[in-house]
Order: C-alpha cells, then structure tokens, then sequence
C-alpha cells in the first residue's frame, strides 16, 4: 500500500481562508466522514465494554451494605441489607408521577439504588428499589454473610449456630462475627459439597446409564412385537433376555438407590441457623447451600480468587433455577457439539462444489449463474434455513427415518422431531456457501502458471489438483470454514426451529452407547442469551449472567474470527511470492 | 526431461498409467458429482418452499365415490355427518333417527324419536357443529335432540356407536297450550340457556327460554323454562332462527321480509322488541339463509344466484345487519351448507352447479356441475369437510370426497384490506390463531411487510449515512495504519452474533432510550454541528499543532470530540426534560403529542439493526471506493482539485454503483434479521409508522409461530410463504446487487 491513497491535505490549509472558501475546499465534510467512522468505532468498541463490564463484573463479590431505610409510601422503617447493582437518577417528576409524595426541597433529580435483597423465599423478591435520601446508617457489618442457595436465590444474614442432627455444635449471638463458628461452618459446608459431588456424580452416569438400557430393552421389546415374522423360539428366546437383563437392572438399580439414600441422610445431618438483618431466623441444611462469603472482611486478593472461582464455575457447571444462575457449561458443549457437527458435513461438500464450479465446470454462463446463486445464498436470511431445516429435515426426512428405523419407537418421534443431526444439518446448508465462496476465492488466487508446470510435466489433473492446488488452497478452506463456523455459533434464529432447547436434560455426548446422540435436543448459548434474557421468570437477577454469556460467545466468535483474517493474511502474503 | 519420465508418457498401457487415467476420471465424475449435488442441495432449499406453498394456491377438487337408493319410508328432514366420516343420520318425517354407513347407506341403527300419537310438524337443527335438532309436533310441543357418537374399542377394531341424547330433558317441551302444530321452529342450546321459538298454524309465535343449571353435587341437569308469545310477527313466516348468543331472533316471511327481535327485550315484555327489518334480495327471492360458523354472519342465497355475508355493525350505538360480501353464481334454487370447522360454504345449486367458497378469501375453490338427479332434498358436509352427502329428490344418496384443504388464502387475502367478522370497516390483520374453535384466522402479510420495511427503513436510515461516510473516509482519507486497524474491527462487529445485539437492544438500549429521550435527540441535532464546528475551530488553530496530526487521523482525533458531546447530551438529558417536558419526556410525548410510546420500538430496532447493517454496507462500499483505479485520483489531485472535489467529481461517480449494491445487500440483511426484532420490538403486528411503536417482521412471525404451527395446516404453509416471499425478495436484491457489482469490476478492470 503506498502512501498515495490518503491525499496530502496540508497544501490546502495553509492558505488564509474564509469560511466559505473553508466550506468550499470540503474540508468540513471531510472531518463528517471521519466523524462516522468514530461513531462507528465508539459503537463497537463500546458495545464490547458494556458487555466485559457487566458480564465479569457479575462475578465479583461486592460488598454487603446495611443500612435503616424509611419507606416514602408507608412511612415505616426497616433494616435493609444487600448488594449494590445499579444506581440511576430519577426525575423529581417522575417519581411523584409514581404516588410517591416526596420533599420537594431536596431538589429535582433523585438517586435511586437497585439492590440486590436476596431472600426471595421470605420476601418474594429478590432486588429492589431504595431512594438514598431515605437511607441513614449506611455500614458494612464483618459478619453479614451472603450464601448462595440452590433454590430460593441469595441469602442474606448472620450466622447464628451450626447444628449436627438437630444438635447445636456451635453458636454466636446475632450480628457478632467469630472465626470459629464460621470455620466450623466452613468446614461442615465443605463436607455438604463433596457428599453432593457425589450424589451428582452417581445421579448423572449411573443412574442415567441404567435408565437408557432400560429404555433400550422397552425398545427392544417393542421391536420384538412389532416383528411379525420371526419364528416363535427366537422370539422366545429374545423376550427371555430382555427379561433377564431387565432383571439385572432392577438389582443394580435397588444398590444405587440404596447407596442415594445412604448419601442423602449423610447430606442432611447437619444443618444451620441464620437470622436475617429484618429479625427473621431460618433454618437451613447445608446441602441447599452452594457458596457461602463473607465479603466485607474480604481483601482484594481473596475477592479476586473468589472472582476467578465463579468464573470457572460459570464455564463449567450447569445452570439451575431455570438458568438464571449456575454456569452454561451444557451450553458451551451444545455450541461447540453443534458447530463441530455442522463443520464436519460443511468442509467436504463446500470444498468439492467449489472445486467443481472452479476446476471442473465449463466457465459459462450457466456456472456463472450458479456462483452468483450461491453467493446470493448467504445473504438469504437464516430464518429461512430454519424453515426449511423444519419442513424437510424434520417433518419430511425425520419421520421417514422414524417409520424405516425407529418403529419401536413410535409414536414417540426419534428423529421426527427436532434435534443435533437436523440443527448441524441445517447450519451446513446455511454455511455452505460462505465455504463454497472463499474456497474458490482461494482457488482462483493460484496461479496460472502453477497449475501449468504441473500439468507440463506430466501429472494428471486431478494429481494436480491433490497435490498441488489443494495444498496451496487449503489456506482459504481454513479461512471458509472458520467464517462458517463464526456464523454457525453466532446463529439463533433457525435453531430455534430444529433442535435448541432451553434445557436439555443431558448432554449429546455420554458414555451410553452408541455416545453420540444425534438425535438429542441440546443447549446453545446464543438461544441461551435469548431464552434467559426475554423468556425467563425473573429476568432481572438473570441479566448479569445473560451479559456473561454475550460476552462468553462474543470472545468465542472473535476468536475465529481473528484466525480466519490472520489465516487469509498469511495466505496472501504466500502468493505474492509465487506470483513473482 | 529425463528418460524415464519420458518412457512413461509414452508407455501408455501399463498398470500404472492405467491407474493413474481410472484415478483422473474417477476424480473428475467424482468431483463433478459432489459439486452438483451440493448445487442442487441449495436448489432444493428453493424447490421445497414452492412445494409447501402450493397447495395454498391449488383449487379444490371432488370426485363422486359412490350413490345408492335409500329403501324406506319417510322423507328425509336432515342428514349429518359424524366426525370419522362413517356414519350418517338421516331423520325422516316419520320421527326415524336411521343412523347409515356412509360407505354403502347400510342402516346401522334406528332411534324411533316419537312416541306413536306424535306427529311432526316441523323441523330445525340448531347448527351443525352442535349436532343439536329439534321436532316440531301437531300437538304443539317440541322436542330437542342430539345426535352424538362415542367410539368402542373392540382390540384395534374401533367402531362407532350413535345415540340420541336429549340436552333439555327427554321430555316434550310444549309451546303452546292450544296444541296447534308447529309449523317453523328454531332452537339454540348453549351452556346456561337454550331458546326454542316457534310458530304454531294460528299464526302465534311462541318462545321459550329455558335456564339450565347443573346441580353440582348429583351432577344433574336443572331446567327453569318460561314462555313468551310475540305479537303482530305477521302470517307468513318462512323460516326462523335465532342467533347463536340467543339474543336474537331472526324471523323470514314468506315476502323475504326479515324480521329481527331482540329476545331479552322480548323476556322484558316485548316493547321495541323489533330490533331490526331487512328485505334482503329486493327483486328476487331468496333460496337459503343460514348462519355461518361462529354464528357471527348470516349467509343469505338468494334466486338471483348470489350469495349474501351479514353480519352486525354498529352506527352510532344503533346495530344494524349490515352486507359485507358476495358471491355470485347460477340462478336457481339452491341449498347451502356450512363447514364445522372453518368458514367455509357449500353452494349446491339444483341445477347442478356447486361451489365451494370460503368468506374471508371471498375465494371459490371450486365450481363445477356435479350429476344428481333433481332437486336437493337434504345435503351435509361432514365436520372435517371432506366428505360431501347429498340426497337428491328420488331418495338416492350421492357421495363426493372432497379435497379442499387451504381455501382460506388468496392473493387479496394476503395483501389486500379484508371484512373480518365483527370489524367495523375491512382492515389488515394478521391474527393467525385464537383459543376458541370458530375462530376467523387472519392472514394478512401487510400489517407483516409493512413492520419487515419499517424496521428496515428506520436501520437504514442510521446505517447507510454512517456506513458510507464511513466507507468514503476510511477509502479514500484515512492513513494506511489506521486502515489496518478500522477493518478488522470492522469484520469483527460484521461476525457479532445478532442475538447479542438483540439482546442489547431489548434489555439494555430500550431502558436507556426510553430514560434519556432528549439525549438521542440531541445528539442527532448537534454532533454533525458540533462535528463541523470543531473542524473549523482546528482549522483555525496554529499550524504546528495541526502538523502534529498525521494525515488520515481525523477520525482519531473526533473519537474524544464524540465521546465527550454524547456524555454532555446524557448528562444534560435529565435538565432537559425538567426544562422542556415537564420532567418525563415519555409522558409528554403520549399526553401532549397524542404519540404512543413503547419501550420496545422502531427507533431501538433501527439502532440495534443499523449496527448489524453497518459493517456490511461498509465492507462492500469501502471496497468499492478503494478499488477505484489510483490513477483517476491522482489525475484529479494533480490538475489542482481539493481532495474532496476529487472523491465528489471523480471517485463517486466511478464507485457509486458499488455503494448501490452496498446499500442492497445491506437492505437484504435489514429485511431478513430475525433475532433483533425479535427481542427488540414487542412484536405486535401493527401497521403504524410511528418510530415510537413496534412492529412484527415477516421473520420475526415465522420464528414465532412456525413451532406452534400444525404440520400441513394453512398456518404452517402460509408461514413458509412467508419465507418463501423472505428468500425471494433477498435473493432478487442480492442478485441485482450482484451483477451491479460484476459490471463495476469489469469497468475497474478497463480502466
């Protein structure tokens, strides 16, 4: 690139000029262009921001304020302690607009403080609104500690005493803090954990294991029904089987439980009591409990590991409380599952139609056509691949491989509904022409005269092509098949339609033969963002965790995105040489 | 070349050469195979949307299965269908219920329904979808009836079982004391009342009301019946109905006077009972009148062949029948029927001619004379209208299977304004589905295109200035090095999933936009001001400070110029609305503009959109420009112009039809977003351009309805219309976008 592209506007501003010759001369509309372009990086840059801002800071334990607040409606005053997550200023108006009858000598724009008050189960809502004026006492007590529950969302209060089979171990008067208490809470909090590891563990594989075989048998002896013409010992001696495996389940099904219940009364043996900032005592077991903080005594390193903590948790557990808290693993799985999937079908089929449109086909105007066809194709909206994927994967195909090889099955669909097969099926339709395009873009920038002495000394065309062209292009494969799998992860919209799910039960990927199951729903974190975002019951506390999730994705598709350029860079480069 | 290579060249028939000419051609079938598979893998995605979609637009067809003479005594008062399409009823004026096999007319069962004094005297069924009927006797009373069905599984044989039931207690309900005989009846049975009206031979119309309860303990029905007698109806009535919320009751004379009497004012003791009085065909004399499902419209035929829709409108608190819509046909007599499903209308003309029409399409699906011989005695179309029975005048039965699966769509009902039931004027309305089972679905795509625009044109009108000013300066102004940079950066908010965006724009620009409504404003009103003031201002500063600046930098320069204008204009947002609108510029916009605000509207949409558009656009414009040959430039520079009369005079001109492809691919995009409207307007499909309301898109529909959708129905297929109308109109710009782009190419390449 020489320098000549960007025009040398100094000659021109030495002059002693009027505004209009300044007008004239169109320097002003000149700074305009760049102005949009610094909207535009604003915007961009910006956007990312508010995403990195709001996703990680999620995670950082804040402080818990208490403070005594005086209701402007109702005039009483309570004690209220929580977490700071956000502040705006309100107009005067608006708030008296609201039946709130305020002093208007304190001025015509109010703050206004969301906090998050956790303790859903015992005041229904989990943030709310507090006018600062109305606050006094602001503190940070040591002790106010913030648990993390498994149903019921955030708990917020003092610890009061640690209880073994009902039995008080330890004890501390309310709002005082002691490091033995708390560490014998932690400790017994710890042991909760494991055991719940545990249960998890055996919950998911086992338990899951002998259901699917289950399933398979109940299949199975469907299938035996559904098969008429088998002679009567071999069907006899297939029913005795799945009767004896059946049996063999149920027994290793009575030990798992046995060994569930073992660990089920181990896990609640100890318990606890709180006391909220409000008066109220609750008791809890520790099995309900998944974190327990005390960020006010925090340092800065502690909340730090503490922050790294919840973000490892975020990418690698899965959600809970209708997702809108836990982690997104099973998303970030489906994403990938899906994507890996759809980048398997895509590459072979793009790389060959685009060898063939270049290499192969006469250039006319019928493969001129085509290739405008198939450029058009991208710009098609996805929408309507979803449509597409819908009616013909799903309703047309699917129930037909339903009714060939799935007819124990039926009328529970297999693959007559949506799933992964469909979903990856769907994105390859959609992605084949961004493979096709800069495949052949990658083709096209071969040289002549490589192909030639190819050719010149003998080889065959497809020798050339294997071991010539298809090296030199396999550079813009990559790129290809990196831009589809950016626009794979990135979609939503048809996958709503053929196979994502707001929660899948398990993921495609198991230890259960035949492993991969394609004919599964899965999770995806793009429909994630949408579903927790707009669909969820409490989308206020799931907003952190949606921008966490952007953020998540956004990073994934940079990602593939920068290879892809540094790929196709590193390509150009290459072939400038040889064009020399 | 060496020897041996040689030899091989030469040595055509060895193994291995042999091998090496399989592998070749095997590669090239190969190749060739896969490549136009795949090519028409992408052309099925075409083929299989017109598959789905034409149905929409096929006719009906009909094919006469069977007929059979009917052995037996009695003519026939009605004949019905039964859901499965197995059984019929046939009731005779001997008081026969005679169930019969569709198939061969075989009698099932017979249900005597009179005891052996009663004779009838008269006939009406209250709606075919109730099964409900009712037999006037000479003796004055009436008795209500229901045929039913319950289905009897004997291992996997099903077999239907018909009885009679009797929905307002076995026995005869009396009219009238003076047991004279019925001569027009009408009966409705609802939930908690039923209405029986009729006209006795001494010219007496006589209704009765009768309050049901059900006794919520023993379960049993509770009857509390009264009676009231209308005067000065007239002598000749023809027909009676009354309405299906039983609150009227439609009276025809014999001179096609329709009488219409408000029955609660009748309850209240008959003054200004007469709520109306219609002549329905002046001229001619009118054949059929019915009501249509739903029993919202009443359906008049009339001699003259033309067919009739009614229903209520109000002016001016007063209710009058008003005529909606017409269709024409074959004068004559003629019988017609009405599907239990749909709004669908059976036109038998006695001359032959049938007609299958539908109301809301105004459509006829089909038209063609059928073979029966004479007049029609009685005819029924089966509940999922596949199935058409008619008993002509010699007592023989015809069959026809019909085929009418999608008559509730035409062009006119997809585009044009169109009378739905109960509205006051012909509207655009998508509605396509309600919980209630004679529900009038409403496809209009209007209200659906118009919101697909509207969203485009509000993203557009963002995207394309900021885009292509974008793509000129970065093109043709901007210092290599910050090139560089700008364009994968560029590439990476072209790759950003639009489910964030979307999510951005509901949850977090929405709230924003709807609290710092004067700020937006502002900031269009003073940054490009602002912008040009703050040019001149540097123009005016001393010369070194601006040599400091490298050329190609302004952008640079401008980013602090906007962020520090954009955080004056939201800090100064909050005093502005205290200033200008009362302090919530939200409420002054709906109370004293009269401009209804959603906080999910047109104006986030067009952001959230607009920055999904911007990098296409910019992508293909910058490129464009770039690609201008340098030396027109540099021509242009050397002869004395300024950089800008340059990129007006000489660069634009070359690279305008690049921008103009830009700018269609860009509207592609905008036109066919799914996700950011999805999340970021309330999807309500309405049809107002006001940027302070939302919309629903053509994709924004799909993604909603299509899940719900029953697989095959006319919904399913007219979403995949919807996409199909989608694919179309992206394919078209994008190709006209396309081949604009090749010419420029070739025209770069001459120069």
């Amino acid at each position: 690139m020489d320098h000549s592209e960007t025009q040398d506007t100094s000659l021109y501003r030495s002059q002693d000029q009027t505004v209009a010759t300044w007008f004239r001369s169109g320097e002003p509309w000149i700074w305009v262009t760049g102005a949009a372009v610094a909207v535009s990086v604003i915007a961009v840059v910006g956007l990312l921001l508010i995403l990195a801002v709001r996703g990680l800071g999620h995670f950082w334990p804040s402080d818990i304020v208490q403070f005594d607040y005086v209701d402007a409606r109702s005039g009483t005053q309570t004690v209220v302690a929580g977490q700071l997550a956000d502040s705006e200023q309100v107009s005067l108006e608006q708030l008296s607009s609201s039946g709130l009858a305020l002093d208007p000598s304190l001025g015509d724009i109010r703050r206004r403080d969301l906090i998050k008050t956790g303790n859903r189960d015992l005041t229904g809502a989990d943030f709310r609104w507090f006018l600062y004026e109305r606050m006094s006492t602001i503190e940070k007590p040591e002790g106010l500690m913030v648990l993390e529950r498994r149903e019921w969302g955030n708990f917020y209060g003092y610890l009061l005493a640690v209880k073994e089979a009902g039995v008080t171990v330890t004890e501390q008067p309310p709002m005082v803090f002691s490091e033995p208490v708390w560490e014998e809470f932690r400790s017994r909090l710890q042991r909760a954990l494991d055991l719940n590891e545990t249960i998890q563990d055996i919950e998911k594989n086992d338990t899951r294991a002998l259901n699917y075989r289950l399933e398979q048998l109940r299949l199975d002896e469907r299938a035996l029904e559904l098969n008429e013409n088998l002679d009567s010992q071999l069907r006899q001696r297939e029913s005795a089987r799945i009767a004896e495996a059946r049996a063999e389940i149920a027994v290793k099904y009575d030990v798992l439980q046995e060994t569930l219940n073992d660990l089920h009364t181990q896990i609640g043996r100890d318990s606890f009591t709180a006391i909220t900032v409000t008066g109220q005592e609750v008791e809890l077991t520790f099995a309900k409990v998944v974190h327990a903080l005390l960020p006010n005594q925090m340092s800065v390193l502690e909340k730090v590991l503490a922050w790294f903590a919840k973000l490892a948790e975020f990418l690698s557990e899965e959600p809970r409380e209708a997702n809108t808290e836990g982690g997104v693993y099973p998303a970030i799985f489906g994403t990938v599952l899906m994507v890996l999937l759809m980048s398997i079908m895509v590459t072979p089929f793009g790389v060959v139609a685009a060898v063939y449109l270049r290499e192969y086909a006469k250039q006319g105007v019928v493969t001129r056509t085509i290739r405008i066809a198939v450029n058009n194709l991208a710009g098609v909206p996805s929408i309507v691949y979803g449509v597409f994927g819908l009616g013909f994967f799903v309703y047309g195909v699917g129930e037909q491989v339903d009714h060939l090889f799935f007819e124990a099955a039926l009328p529970a669909p297999t693959f007559g509904t949506p799933g992964l097969l469909w979903a990856s099926l769907t994105l390859a339709i959609l992605t084949v022409p961004v493979v096709i395009v800069a495949t052949e873009e990658g083709l096209a920038r071969i040289p002549r005269s490589v192909r030639e002495g190819s050719l010149a000394l003998g080889a065959t065309k497809a020798e050339t092509l294997w071991r010539v062209v298809l090296p030199m292009a396999s550079p813009a494969m990559m790129t290809g098949v990196i831009l589809a799998v950016a626009r794979a992860a990135g979609e939503v919209a048809p996958l709503m339609l053929v196979g994502v799910v707001k929660l899948a039960p398990a993921l495609p990927l198991d230890g259960n033969f035949p492993f991969l199951h394609l004919d599964q729903k899965f999770m995806h974190l793009g429909f994630h963002i949408y579903d927790v975002g707009f669909q969820s019951p409490n989308v206020e506390a799931a907003r952190p965790l949606v921008y966490a999730t952007a953020l998540l994705l956004v990073v994934v598709i940079a990602v593939l995105n920068f290879s892809a350029v540094n790929i196709r860079n590193h390509l150009r480069e290459k072939y400038k040489a040889l064009e020399h | 070349m060496t020897q041996s290579s040689e030899s091989l060249l030469l040595e055509k028939d060895s193994f291995f050469q042999r091998k090496r000419r399989f592998k070749d051609r095997f590669a090239r079938h190969a190749i060739a195979g896969g490549g136009l598979a795949v090519i028409g893998a992408i052309l099925l995605i075409f083929l299989y949307l017109l598959y789905e979609i034409a149905p929409l637009f096929q006719s009906a067809s009909i094919e006469k299965t069977d007929s059979y003479p009917i052995v037996g005594d009695g003519q026939s008062l009605h004949i019905a269908v039964e859901e499965q399409g197995e059984l019929f009823l046939r009731v005779n004026d001997a008081g026969l219920a005679e169930f019969r096999r569709v198939e061969s007319g075989q009698l099932s069962k017979t249900i005597p329904l009179l005891d052996s004094s009663e004779t009838i005297s008269s006939f009406a069924s209250a709606s075919n979808e109730s099964r409900v009927f009712a037999l006037g006797l000479s003796n004055g009373t009436v008795k209500v009836l229901k045929h039913d069905y319950r289905s009897v599984y004997r291992g996997d044989d099903r077999e239907i079982v018909p009885e009679i039931k009797f929905p307002l207690g076995d026995s005869a309900r009396v009219l009238t004391d003076s047991a004279n005989p019925i001569q027009a009846l009408a009966v409705r049975d609802g939930d908690a009342q039923a209405t029986i009206a009729g006209m006795d031979s001494n010219d007496t119309l006589h209704l009765m009301v009768i309050e049901k309860e059900q006794n919520f303990l023993s379960e049993e029905w509770e009857f509390n019946e009264q009676l009231f007698t209308l005067a000065d109806v007239g002598s000749a009535v023809r027909k009676l109905i009354v309405s299906e919320d039983q609150r009227y009751l439609f009276v025809l004379s014999h001179a096609d006077d329709l009488k219409v009497y408000d029955i609660s004012k009748v309850r209240q003791g008959g003054i200004d009972s007469l709520a109306g009085q219609y002549s329905l065909s002046p001229g001619h004399t009118v054949n059929d009148i019915r009501f249509l499902l739903g029993g919202i419209s009443l359906l008049v035929h009339d001699s003259s062949g033309v067919l009739t829709q009614w229903f209520w409108q109000s002016f001016d608190g007063q209710r009058r029948l008003e005529k909606v819509r017409t269709f024409a046909g074959e004068q004559g007599n003629a019988t017609i029927l009405t599907e239990q499903r749909r709004k669908g209308i059976a036109i038998i003309n006695h001359s032959g001619l049938l007609q299958l029409a539908y109301t809301t399409s105004s459509r006829v699906a089909f038209e063609d004379t059928i073979d029966f011989a004479g007049a029609v005695r009685q005819a029924a179309i089966s509940p999922r209208a596949n199935l058409l029975l008619i008993e002509d005048g010699q007592q023989t039965i015809h069959l026809w299977a019909v085929d009418n699966e999608h008559p509730e769509t035409s062009f006119g009902a997809l585009w044009d304004e169109v009378w739905y039931e109960s509205y006051p004027e012909p509207e655009y309305v998508w509605q396509s589905s309600a919980s209630n089972n004679d529900f009038e679905p409403k496809y209009s795509f209007s209200p659906l295109a118009f919101g697909t625009l509207k969203a485009a044109f509000y993203s557009m009108m963002l995207a394309a200035p900021l885009a292509i000013c974008g793509a000129i300066y970065t093109a043709f102004f901007m210092a290599p090095a910050l090139r560089r940079k700008i364009k994968p950066l560029v590439e990476l908010m072209e790759a950003l999933p639009t489910v964030i965006l979307g999510f951005l724009a509901g949850l977090w620009l929405a709230p924003f936009v709807e609290k710092h409504l004067p700020a937006i404003f502002a900031m269009l009103v003073f940054l490009p001001p602002a912008i040009v003031l703050v040019a001149f201002g540097w123009s005016k500063l001393p010369i070194r400070i601006r040599e400091s600046m490298p050329d190609g930098f302004h952008a640079a320069v401008l980013i602090p110029v906007v962020l520090v204008l954009s955080y004056l204009c939201i800090a100064a947002s909050q005093p502005m609305e205290l200033l200008f609108f009362d302090g919530d510029a939200r409420a002054w916009l709906t109370n004293d503009l009269g401009v209804s605000f959603d906080q999910r509207n047109a104006l986030v949409v067009g952001v959230a959109m607009g920055f999904a558009v911007i990098p296409t656009i910019f992508s293909i414009a910058e490129d464009a420009i770039f690609s201008v040959p340098k030396h027109l430039s540099n021509g242009s520079l050397a002869l004395g112009a300024t950089p800008w009369q340059t990129l007006l005079r000489v660069i634009m001109p070359t690279a305008s039809p690049g921008i103009f492809s830009a700018m269609m691919i860009g509207l592609g995009r905008a036109v066919g977003e799914t996700m950011i409207v999805l999340m970021a307007t309330g999807n309500t499909p309405i049809m107002d351009a006001n940027i302070f309301e939302g919309m629903r898109t053509l994709a924004a529909n799909i993604a909603v309805e299509v899940p719900e959708a029953e697989v095959d129905s006319t919904h399913y297929r007219v979403l995949f219309l919807a996409a199909f109308v989608l694919f179309m109109f992206t394919f078209i710009v994008n190709t006209i976008a396309e081949l604009v782009r090749q010419r420029l190419r070739e025209r770069y390449g001459s120069l």
